[in-house]
């Protein structure tokens, strides 16, 4: 199934890059520093529009992370072949869709979350997008894979 | 959900001696004090205002009074302002123009608009108090990337401002254009004021400390003319609809946005309002509002079934290997 597997990460790629870059759109950054006057750009300064985008990016990350992980656990190769780094991007993964999932809770209608809950949860969110870019990155250069 | 017995009472003994009016007055100077405390430490209905625009006479006792039971809450600037850059980085500075009361500005939350108008072929003019909606589901609040605005459950919603950077989000956000910045003051001075951040927003809060303490908020406190009332959502509604039935009038601010804490009532319609106001920067429309907040939340439901459009991939995918291996 190796097509399968090329789809996947395609798959996997592209979302990251949407759902990152609009997250970043969640703040007021885009604008302040030129990006969104390059035109084909100007979507980035929206805020709504970048709403939208995470979430539906958001969307084809928890079926894609469902997907990999039922295949896995029936199909894969098993626990011990996962490596470091792949072990520690699950980890990063799974905080960024359990916060992730939380702030669209919040963002429900008649949802009152503490202050300092969502505060917690703004920073941790963005705390984890910018270690599995960082992360990411590392085992790109690196040519790391998720399993052995 | 359970209306805190004070309340219902009061209003009751309004609908039962058949004044709006009524209701107006009494709800607004007694038992709502206790019922405002009751509701911002119990998990209880938002409460709402009603803003009868007919018994407006302009006077601005409530923008002054605004002020005044603001007015700690207010900008200090530290002056000469922080470099920022990149240059377009606008510096937003109101600090000099603290008497300005004819728009929403860091210091003036709340402002009178006026519009002449034709009510039963006789030339008006009617004010509008105009000040942050407080919405029901606020994109102001949660959209902030900070969590510098919170929404209390009595459906205030207001700016910690020692938590705001400035970045403005909140008014593009709002679809009112409610917030003002005031460059040179709060968190970001501390990180990096150069780079990024750019003072700290302000708007209305719905006096927030003083419905702790029990009391009105000072804009319908000082209002000779008993133009606001607040009181549970579902209640102000009622009155407001009464009021509407009664008048012939028109009622805003009850679907506006999906729905907010603020509903105006008003003899003419809000598009003719909308048409004769003067609006622009610090002065919001009286135009219809879709609920912003919408698409976020069909999303958010799409997101619930978004495992199961994992889970039928996989079954496909083992369909697809088992009918290549036959
Ligand atoms: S104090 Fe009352 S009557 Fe005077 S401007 Fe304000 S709302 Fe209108
Ligand atoms: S009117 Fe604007 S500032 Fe006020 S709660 Fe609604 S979105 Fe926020
Ligand atoms: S509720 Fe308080 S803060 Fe808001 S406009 Fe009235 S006086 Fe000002």
């Amino acid at each position: 199934m190796k097509t399968a597997g090329r789809v996947r990460y395609y798959i996997y790629a592209v979302t990251l890059f949407f759902i990152a870059v609009s997250g970043f759109g969640q703040m007021p950054v885009f604008k302040r520093y030129y990006i969104a006057d390059i035109p084909g750009l100007g979507w980035l300064a929206q805020f709504y529009v970048t709403h939208i985008i995470h979430y539906t990016a958001a969307i084809v990350l928890i079926a894609l992370v469902t997907y990999v992980l039922l295949d896995f656990l029936f199909n894969g190769p098993g626990l011990k072949r996962i490596t470091r780094s792949g072990y520690f991007k699950i980890g990063i993964l799974a905080g960024l869709c359990v916060s992730g999932v939380l702030m669209v809770v919040k963002n429900l209608p008649n949802s009152y979350f503490d202050h300092t809950v969502i505060i917690v949860l703004d920073l941790v969110h963005l705390a984890l997008c910018m270690i599995l870019l960082g992360t990411s990155l590392y085992t790109l250069i690196r040519k790391k894979k998720w399993v052995n | 959900m359970t209306t805190p017995k004070i309340t219902s009472n009061i209003s009751r003994r309004a609908f039962l001696k058949g004044s709006i009016t009524a209701a107006g007055s009494v709800v607004a100077t007694t038992g709502i004090a206790r019922a405002a405390t009751s509701l911002t430490h119990e998990k209880q209905e938002p409460l709402a205002t009603l803003i009868d625009i007919r018994k407006c006479i302009g006077c601005e006792e409530c923008v002054y009074a605004c002020q005044a039971a603001n007015a700690e809450k207010y900008p200090e600037p530290e002056k000469p302002f922080p470099k920022m850059v990149p240059p377009r980085v606008p510096v937003e500075d109101w600090s000099e123009k603290r008497e300005v009361t004819d728009r929403l500005t860091p210091y003036n939350w709340l402002f009178i608009q006026t519009a002449s108008v034709t009510v039963n072929g006789e030339q008006i003019d009617l004010t509008i108090p105009r000040r942050c909606m407080h919405c029901a589901n606020p994109p102001c609040v949660k959209l902030c990337p900070w969590g510098a605005l919170k929404q209390e459950e009595n459906g205030l919603s207001r700016i910690d401002s020692d938590l705001c950077l400035g970045g403005s989000k909140c008014k593009k956000v709002c679809p009112w254009d409610v917030p003002q910045r005031q460059t040179g003051v709060g968190l970001y001075l501390d990180l990096l004021p150069a780079l990024a951040g750019n003072g700290v927003m302000y708007k209305c809060d719905r006096c927030y400390n003083r419905l702790e303490k029990g009391e009105v908020p000072a804009c319908i406190e000082v209002c000779p003319e008993n133009v606001q009332t607040i009181g549970p959502r579902s209640e102000i509604l009622k009155t407001a609809h009464a009021l509407a039935r009664e008048i012939n009038g028109y009622i805003y601010g009850e679907h506006e946005n999906g729905g907010t804490h603020t509903i105006y009532v008003s003899p003419v319609p809000f598009d003719q309002l909308n048409q004769a106001i003067e609006t622009g920067k610090g002065k919001p429309h009286l135009n219809k509002v879709k609920n912003m907040m919408a698409d976020g939340t069909q999303l958010a439901k799409a997101m619930l079934i978004a495992p199961l459009a994992g889970i039928a991939a996989l079954v496909g995918k083992f369909y697809l290997s088992t009918k290549e291996d036959k």
